[in-house]
Parts: structure tokens; C-alpha cells; sequence
């Protein structure tokens, strides 16, 4: 419920005029001298902090409430909640204090944080963080006490690092290394002192420090990490949290040089024989410099996170900490690798084992991700056969958990970054298309934009119609999975929860629990690619799921799926050989009455399908005659207009464009005069004037396109010029009879009795027309259809034209050789 | 590390145009490369913009999800492309509870299922102790408590591995501060 009350309150912060803002200020000043802090004062804070937040503009306060607030800031001895309301202030409002507040920084733990928040939100550049930076590093370098060291210390660090990495030198990086090493490592097995030393006759010293456990209770026998419970912690035990909780990142920055795993074999090898003999056993890890050491520690930590993670917790949280550590320490181990091959071998046998256990449990799905990145960096170096683990998942996991939000993320974004080598490696990725579709057809909206990216990784050969093929089902994809889910929450006799659903999906339901029908769900739901590139009962499938076809997810699905297409179509044409562009070809003509019904997708599809169909032919011609027996099927039934008029416009287009000798030498003059038979009689057809004739179902665009096909055709096959003629002088009629007049607009009516008179004219200079018609070379524009009413038109009447000022010059003209 | 934490609505909210998200907490857990050319005001604008351009999609995303799934949307993750104002493709972490959205926009390579569990750890606590999903307007006035919460949490961005005796004593920290 969002109250009324929060915009109000939002309102009046927002127009508060500046002379109350500052009488407002001037009484917070008056109120922060006094020695008590009352709760007014709060009040007024955080009043205050609401309106320097509320706006956009940053509002400027009185300089000595700025400075103020900044002194109550930096005192330890103010409460909590004057700092932390001060430190928001501070950092909303103008004028800015990164630099007075640096000048003196604080040695209390908790200020010198809240301090730091301020100058690390108002900083713009490395000189602004220095002096904190300076202050952190002494404290790590003099002898102090963890206590007295901040305990924010690491978070702040990192925070300056992964903004500025430059900022530590390398002597300041080892200082660093050496601590983290210290914290990570060696910190205390005791628990710390308890807050509250239970009972009236117990002191401090009668209490012996109870041993630290592990999650499942068993006295901890190792070094201390995040998985070792105790009533209360040592400072350092803190500082291990904290210590661990940024090293991946420390790693990142400061342990690795971003070569590539390849570049940084070749150059490690002379130092890893070095290295392996000194990191064999951990005792001589003394030897080893700053950063050497940390990889080693940060090694053994991970390795003890694994097998600490082995261990049945007793809470909840502890459970879910162990999932997350066995993400971390997997992703860090790979890092260390990849800086120093000679850990591979160490490494591997702890994977594998995690790998062992992990394997089949679903709730561990996602913790198999870092593994396979592990894998497929470093399978090779160590010679281990990883063929299973990829074959796990990409087989199972998909199938099993599509609906995962956070797995389907995590295991998309980890296929987009390793395309090119699951490419070239693993076989079975581009085989598992069908699997990792599920994600999108489940998520589309949440996934599409990683999919645009992927998808021309999944796209090989053998497989690439299959996929197409695919792409086209999607929504039927996700249509199958909702009833998947929900066939396995809901018994059949179980029919109250059964209904409670909707009829419409309850029929869908029975549909899919029915021996009959279970073979064409098995193959939507397949899980890999390869047996076979569609189904012949694929219309059957639609009409099942006809119901489902309003249901959101499906709608959203079907949204994505011409994006889709046209990263596949801009992909595949690029490499397609001959025979995959007569297998496209053969798709689109197919396709386009066998799709799915859902509101627009249709249309939408179709569109794509025109553009490429246009883009085959222009890249391939010979494409018609090839398939001139499909083609000539599909032009020759006027059904097709009526359902999918777009597409079979562009089909006439380019049968007018392409279906010429000079584009292809088989081109006989059967032929074209067999597809200027069946179009003739289709422009017949749609053209009839009768009195009981209704409006034009199509738009005038489609009958010029037809004309000048026709008077194309004709000019290849100059015998049908006086039958094309005779067609196009009954256009007029057409054009102006009562239901088209009344259908079509003034402009459209006069360009079809135009274009047609104009055609009449060109056609009695058959030469001429054959120029003018031909298959132009370039033929790439986009806006073909434009150009059709545009600069054909242009190209036709300056021609007319010439025709009728200087139709005496024709046979002596000196540039009579023109013509031929 | 995370970039930044939000409160926000994604309820139609009257004063805002449809889509629009009414930012009822936000921080930002500076800095970042390349602001320098900036002047500390104009860093703080763009950050203001920002956060709405980030609430936008969040807002959306929600509401998908809740159609798609009949009304049981819980939590979710996108990627942000490359926008002029997110130069790395940064993630977007959301859970959703009734009315209000809690977000947050971390960098890429993050560990997603410690972020997950820290945002949900953050978010229990602002429900209980803001009362946010009640007819009040604390969570304005009251947003000290969810810095104080943050600092314990998430200290300047940072994901803590959080073990229940750990996160035991920072609730304890947490409760006593909330009880002033």
C-alpha cells in the first residue's frame, strides 16, 4: 500500500521556499549548540535530510551548518543517529565537504566509516579518496590492534580500489596482501569474549571461551573462516569475514594481468615449474612474496570452504551461506588458476569431487555454473575429460529448471560469455538450442536482449532449419511449458483445482495429458537438436494450444520472436550455401500459413519473412528457379492474398524482379510463360467487375505490383505482350467502378489508371520496355515499394514522355543504337 | 560491489505518469571512474537521473513477471545494456513486495545468490522497521534507520558473507539502534 501521506510529504520538502529553508537551517544550528540532543532536534534532522533529498538540484546550505554537521560527524562521542543523519545530509547538500572532512580523519572505527561514505559519494577523482586511502594504510601498517583498526577498513578500500586502482602503489599492495594473508589465515580459534558474561556469579575470567563450531554443530578442528559459528567474534575473526568477503575482487584488480589463459600458459611456464615446487607443501609458503602468498591462503580458504560446505547446517541461513561460499570459492580457485597453472593440478581433484556431489541436486543447479566455467578454462591444462559435465548441462539443467529466474540469467549470461569457445568445444551446445530456448520462451521479455546476442553462436549447419523452425514455434514452446508446470503441480482427479483455472486452459490441460497428442508435446519439449527438423502434425499442435494463445506469457513470447528472426535471417544469409538458401526459401513459403494464431504475430512475422525473402533472391537469384514449382504454387492461388497479402506481394515482386535469363540461363520461356499464366489469371480474378462484386479485400498496391510484373514478364516473352495488354486495358474499368471508388482513395484509383495506361504505352516500344522493365543490376534498394510508385513510375514517364514529343524522331534519331 | 540500493514504488502512483517509479530511498555507493569531469553537483544530478532511468525497467519487469505468472512474482535479474549512463553492462537485482520494489544495480560478475540473499536480509528489516507497507510515510522520515541498516549490511557497497551468528549480532546492532 503506498500512502498518500509519502506524496504530500514529498510535496512540501520538495517546494519549501528558500528563506524558511534557511530560518529552518538557522534553527538546526541553534539546536546542535545546545548540549542535550533532544528529540526535536532528530526531528528537525531528519526533516532536513528528507528535503535535501528530495530534489533533483542539490540543495546549498548555510556554510556553518555545513560545518557543523561535520563536526558532530566526525565526534565519537555524538550518538549514533546524529552521525548517521549528519553523514546523509552532508552528502546530499552543497556546498561539498570531501575535502574539509578528509582533513582530519577520525581514529573511532564507526566515524571514520560514516566519514568515508561522504567523501567516497562525493569524490570525482583519485586526489579526493587519497588522504582517506593514506589514513587506512597507516593504521594497517603500525602495530595497532585489530580493534583499533576500522572495521570497515576493507569495504572502503575496495570500494577505492574498484574506482581507482591505480591508487595503491605496488610496496602499498604487499602491506595490504601481507594483512589480508594474516586475516584470512590466521585468525583466532577462540570465540571472542561474550557480550554478556551470563549469571551474577560468573566473572569474565571463571568463563572459559567456548570452542567455535561448524554449521553442523562438530567442534571446529581448522582455521577459522565464514562457515565457523561462535556466540560472539574476535576482532579479527571480523576481519576475516570482511577479508573474504572482498578477495575475489582484491584478485581481480591486483592479481591478475588480463592476458588471456593461452598468453599467460606460454609465459608462466618457466615460472610455474619454479612454483610448483615451492607451493607443494604450504610450510615453505613463507618463502613465497606478498602477493604468491595471498594466492596460496586464498587457495586453501577456498578449498576449506568447499569441504566445510560438505557439512549439513543446522539454520536455514547457513545452508544458503554454504551455496553462496561454494560459488565464490569455485570462481576464485579459477581465478588463481588462471594466473598460475600449477594450482590446476591441485584444484581438480577438489572440483571433480564437488562436482560429484553437486551433480543431481537441484538445489545446488546454480553452483554448477562456476564449476563449468572452471572446466572449460582449464580442462585442457590439466588434461580432464569434461565432456560429462557439459553434457549435464546442457541436458538436464534447462529442461529441469527453465523457470528458475536467477539460474536462467546466471546460465544464459554464462553461455553469451563463453560463446566462441562452447562454439569450438563442447558439441553438444549448439545441438541443445531446444533446451536453451526454454529460457527465453519461458522469460522473453527478461531475456531477449542476451538472446539477440547468443543466438548466432547456436547456429550451425546441419541444424541451422531446425532452428528455424524452432524460433517459429517459440510461443508454442512456452505455451507447452506452462502446461508442463502445471500437468505436474495438479492431478488430473483432482478437479476443483483443475477448473479453478480456467476452461481454457483445463481443456489445453487434457489435451496434453492425452496419449494421442504426446508425441507432438515430447518433440516441442525435445531437448536437443537433430531429429528432425519439424513435425508433419504441426497444425494439429497449433489448434491444441489455440486456447492458450491469450495467456500473457505466450503473447510476450510471440513479441520477441520476430527480433528473433531477424538476427537469425542477417546471420545465416551472410554464410548460407546454395542449398540452405533453397531450404529458406522453402521454409518461408511454407511457414507463412503454418504458424501459431496469436493476435499480430502473424503480420509481424510475415513482415520479416518479406524483407527476406527480397534478401534471398537479390543475394541468389537462380533461388526461382530453383524453386519455381513452389513458387509458382504459391502465386497461383489468390487464397494466399487474402490471408498473407504482404508476403505475396513481395512474392509477385520478386518473381518480376528475378525470373529473367540474364539472372539465370535456365530461365525458358515456358517457364515465364507459365508464371505469367497463373498470374494473369490471379489479376483476372481479384479484378472482376461485377454487380454483385464487394470492395477490394486488398490494397492497390498489390494490383500495380501485378501489372508491372505482368508487363515484366511480357517484355522476356514478347508473344505476351498483346495479351498483358489487353489485361491492363480492363484495369481502368477496375479502377473505376463503384465498390473500388469507393474503397480505395482518389490518389490510389488515378496511380492504378496511370500506371496501367503508362505500361500500355511503354510496351508498344517493346525494346524500350525491356530496358526500362529490366532486372536492374543494382536492385538493392530497401524501399523497393516506394520505388515502385516512385522512380519506376519517373523512369517510365520521362520515357512516355520522350515517346509522345519526339515520337518523330524515333527512326532516325542519331542515337538509334540506343535502343538496342 | 554494489553500485547502488533503491526503495521504490511500482504501483501507479497519481502525481507520475504511467511507467514512472516514486523513488522513496535511494543510495549510491560512490565513486566512479571517469566522474571526475563532473562538478560535485552535476555528479549528483546524473546520479538522480540514474536511479529513476533504473527504477523504469524495474517497474516493468515487475509487472510482467506478475502477468506471466498469475500474481506471484517474488524476485528477478536483468542486465542493463550498454546505456549512456551504465558504461558496463550492469546487473539489476530486484525483489518485489506488494506495492514497493527493493533494487539493486550491481556490477557484472557479481555473486548473484549472495546478493540475492543479502537484498532479502535488507529488505526484511526495512519492512519491519519502517512499517512500509502500512499507511505511514516513515520510510521518509525515518531513512536514517535504513542507512544505519545498510552500514551494518552493506557497508559501502559491499556484500558481507553473513553467517546466522554473525547476522545475529549485526541485528542485535541493528534492533538497539532502532529502539533510540
Amino acid at each position: 500500500m503506498y500512502a498518500a501521506a509519502t506524496e504530500s510529504l514529498i510535496k512540501q520538502a520538495r517546494e519549501i521556499k528558500e528563506e524558511e529553508l534557511q530560518r529552518f537551517c538557522g534553527r538546526i544550528f541553534k539546536q546542535l549548540h545546545t548540549k542535550d540532543v533532544s528529540g526535536d532536534t532528530v526531528d528537525s534532522l531528519q526533516r532536513l535530510n528528507l528535503i535535501v533529498s528530495a530534489t533533483k538540484y542539490a540543495r546549498e546550505l548555510p556554510s556553518d551548518l555545513v560545518m557543523k554537521l561535520q563536526t558532530v560527524l566526525r565526534s565519537s562521542s555524538c550518538p549514533e543517529q546524529l552521525q548517521v543523519l549528519s553523514s546523509s545530509i552532508i552528502r546530499e547538500s552543497s556546498p561539498p565537504s570531501v575535502h574539509s572532512l578528509c582533513s582530519d580523519p577520525s581514529h573511532d572505527s564507526r566515524t571514520f566509516s560514516y566519514v568515508a561514505s561522504v567523501v567516497l559519494t562525493q569524490a570525482g577523482n583519485k586526489e579526493d579518496v587519497m588522504p582517506l586511502c593514506h589514513h587506512l594504510l597507516k593504521s594497517l601498517e603500525s602495530r595497532l590492534s585489530d580493534g583499533q583498526i576500522s572495521r570497515h577498513t576493507l569495504p572502503i578500500l575496495s570500494k577505492m580500489i574498484t574506482a581507482y586502482p591505480e591508487i595503491l602503489t605496488d610496496d602499498q599492495v604487499n602491506l595490504v596482501s601481507r594483512k589480508l594473508v594474516d586475516w584470512l589465515r590466521y585468525a583466532s580459534m577462540q570465540q571472542g569474549a561474550s557480550m554478556s558474561s551470563g549469571g551474577f556469579f560468573s566473572g569474565p575470567r571463571t568463563r572459559q571461551p567456548a570452542p567455535l563450531t561448524e554449521v553442523d554443530g562438530v567442534v571446529v578442528g581448522n582455521f577459522f573462516t565464514v562457515l565457523c559459528v561462535g556466540q560472539s567474534y574476535t576482532e579479527d575473526q571480523w576481519m576475516n569475514m570482511y577479508t573474504f568477503s572482498m578477495i575475489k575482487s582484491w584478485l581481480l584488480t591486483y592479481d591478475t594481468d588480463g592476458t588471456t589463459n593461452t598468453e599467460s600458459d606460454d609465459r608462466s611456464e618457466v615460472d610455474s615449474s619454479v612454483m610448483s615446487m615451492v607451493s607443494a607443501t604450504s610450510s615453505s609458503s613463507r618463502l613465497l612474496p606478498p602477493k604468491e602468498r595471498l594466492r596460496e591462503k586464498a587457495f586453501e580458504y577456498c578449498q576449506r570452504l568447499i569441504e566445510q560446505s560438505d557439512r549439513k547446517a543446522l539454520k536455514k541461513t547457513d545452508t544458503e551461506l554454504q551455496k553462496a561460499c561454494i560459488i565464490e570459492s569455485v570462481s576464485i580457485m579459477d581465478i588463481i588458476c588462471g594466473e598460475d597453472p600449477s594450482y590446476v593440478y591441485r584444484a581438480f581433484p577438489c572440483i571433480k569431487a564437488l562436482y560429484g556431489r553437486l551433480n543431481g541436486d537441484l538445489t545446488y543447479a546454480r553452483a554448477l555454473l562456476p564449476i563449468a566455467q572452471f572446466y572449460l578454462n582449464h580442462s585442457e591444462t590439466a588434461a580432464v575429460d569434461s565432456e560429462a559435465v557439459f553434457c549435464q548441462l546442457f541436458s538436464h539443467c534447462p529442461a529441469e529448471q527453465f523457470n528458475e529466474p536467477m539460474l536462467a540469467f546466471e546460465f544464459v549470461q554464462f553461455c553469451l560469455l563463453n560463446a566462441s569457445v562452447l562454439q569450438d568445444r563442447v558439441a553438444n551446445y549448439r545441438q541443445s538450442f531446444p533446451n536453451l530456448l526454454k529460457f527465453l520462451a519461458w522469460n522473453s521479455s527478461g531475456l531477449i536482449e542476451e538472446f539477440v546476442e547468443l543466438l548466432p553462436s547456436l547456429i550451425a549447419p546441419d541444424t541451422a532449419i531446425e532452428l528455424l523452425h524452432t524460433i517459429l514455434d517459440l510461443p508454442c514452446l512456452a505455451a507447452a511449458l506452462d502446461l508442463q508446470q502445471r500437468s505436474a503441480c495438479y492431478h488430473a482427479s483432482d478437479r476443483t483445482t483443475w477448473d479453478q483455472q480456467g476452461a481454457k486452459v483445463a481443456a489445453c490441460l487434457d489435451a496434453f495429458r492425452q496419449p494421442l497428442y504426446r508425441g507432438l508435446f515430447l518433440y516441442i519439449l525435445r531437448p536437443e537438436a537433430g531429429t528432425g527438423d519439424t513435425i508433419d502434425r504441426l497444425k494439429m499442435l497449433h489448434e491444441i494450444l489455440a486456447d492458450m494463445s491469450e495467456s500473457p506469457r505466450v503473447v510476450r513470447c510471440a513479441q520477441v520472436v520476430p527480433v528473433l528472426l531477424q538476427v537469425y535471417f542477417n546471420t545465416v544469409t551472410q554464410k548460407a550455401d546454395e542449398k540452405m538458401m533453397n531450404q529458406m526459401l522453402l521454409v518461408l513459403l511454407e511457414r507463412n500459413s503454418l504458424l501459431y494464431n496469436i493476435k499480430t504475430f502473424n503480420v509481424e512475422v510475415q513482415k520479416v519473412f518479406s524483407t527476406h525473402l527480397q534478401a534471398l533472391c537479390r543475394l541468389h537469384p537462380p533461388l526461382i528457379v530453383d524453386q519455381s514449382r513452389e513458387i509458382l504454387e504459391f502465386a497461383s492461388s489468390p487464397a494466399n492474398i487474402y490471408s498473407k497479402e504482404d508476403f505475396y506481394t513481395h512474392v509477385v515482386w520478386v518473381i518480376g524482379e528475378y525470373l529473367s535469363v540474364s539472372y539465370d540461363p535456365r530461365c525458358t520461356v515456358e517457364l515465364i510463360t507459365s508464371f505469367f499464366e497463373s498470374l494473369e489469371a490471379v489479376l483476372f480474378e481479384i479484378t472482376q467487375v461485377r454487380q454483385s462484386a464487394s470492395p477490394p479485400s486488398f490494397s492497390p498496391r498489390l494490383v500495380t505490383v501485378l501489372m508491372t510484373t505482368l508487363a515484366k514478364l511480357a517484355t522476356r516473352s514478347q508473344d505476351l505482350i498483346p495479351r498483358v495488354s489487353l489485361c491492363l486495358s480492363k484495369m481502368r474499368t477496375f479502377a473505376r467502378s463503384a465498390p473500388v471508388m469507393a474503397c480505395y482513395s482518389e490518389e490510389d484509383t488515378e496511380e492504378i489508371i496511370t500506371r496501367a495506361h503508362e505500361l500500355i504505352n511503354l510496351l508498344k516500344l517493346p525494346n524500350v520496355a525491356q530496358f526500362v522493365l529490366a532486372p536492374s543490376a543494382g536492385g538493392d534498394s530497401p524501399r523497393w515499394h516506394r520505388d515502385t510508385n516512385a522512380s519506376l513510375p519517373q523512369g517510365m514517364r520521362a520515357v512516355s514522355g520522350l515517346l509522345h514529343r519526339h515520337s518523330s524522331f524515333l527512326p532516325t534519331t542519331p542515337y538509334g543504337t540506343w535502343w538496342t | 560491489m554494489v553500485i547502488c540500493f533503491l526503495i521504490h514504488t511500482v504501483c501507479p502512483v497519481s502525481a507520475l505518469s504511467a511507467g514512472e517509479s516514486r523513488i522513496l530511498y535511494a543510495r549510491v555507493f560512490g565513486p566512479e571512474t571517469g566522474a571526475g569531469k563532473f562538478t560535485p553537483e552535476q555528479r549528483r544530478l546524473m546520479h538522480v537521473e540514474k536511479l529513476h532511468v533504473l527504477a523504469r525497467p524495474v517497474r516493468s519487469a515487475v509487472a510482467q513477471s506478475r502477468e506471466a505468472s498469475g500474481g506471484l512474482s517474488d524476485s528477478g535479474v536483468f542486465s542493463l545494456g550498454n546505456a549512456e549512463l551504465f558504461p558496463e553492462r550492469s546487473l539489476v537485482l530486484w525483489l518485489e513486495v506488494q506495492s514497493l520494489a527493493f533494487t539493486l544495480l550491481c556490477r557484472p560478475h557479481e555473486n548473484l545468490l549472495l546478493a540475492e540473499g543479502g537484498l532479502r536480509n535488507i529488505a526484511r528489516h526495512c519492512l519491519e522497521e519502517l512499517r512500509l507497507l502500512g499507511p505511514g510515510a516513515e520510510v521518509l522520515l525515518k531513512s536514517d534507520r535504513v542507512d544505519a541498516l545498510l552500514h551494518r549490511l552493506l557497508p559501502h557497497g559491499q556484500l558481507l558473507f553473513l553467517n546466522h551468528r554473525f547476522d545475529l549480532t549485526l541485528d542485535k546492532e541493528i534492533a538497539s539502534y532502532m529502539s533510540k
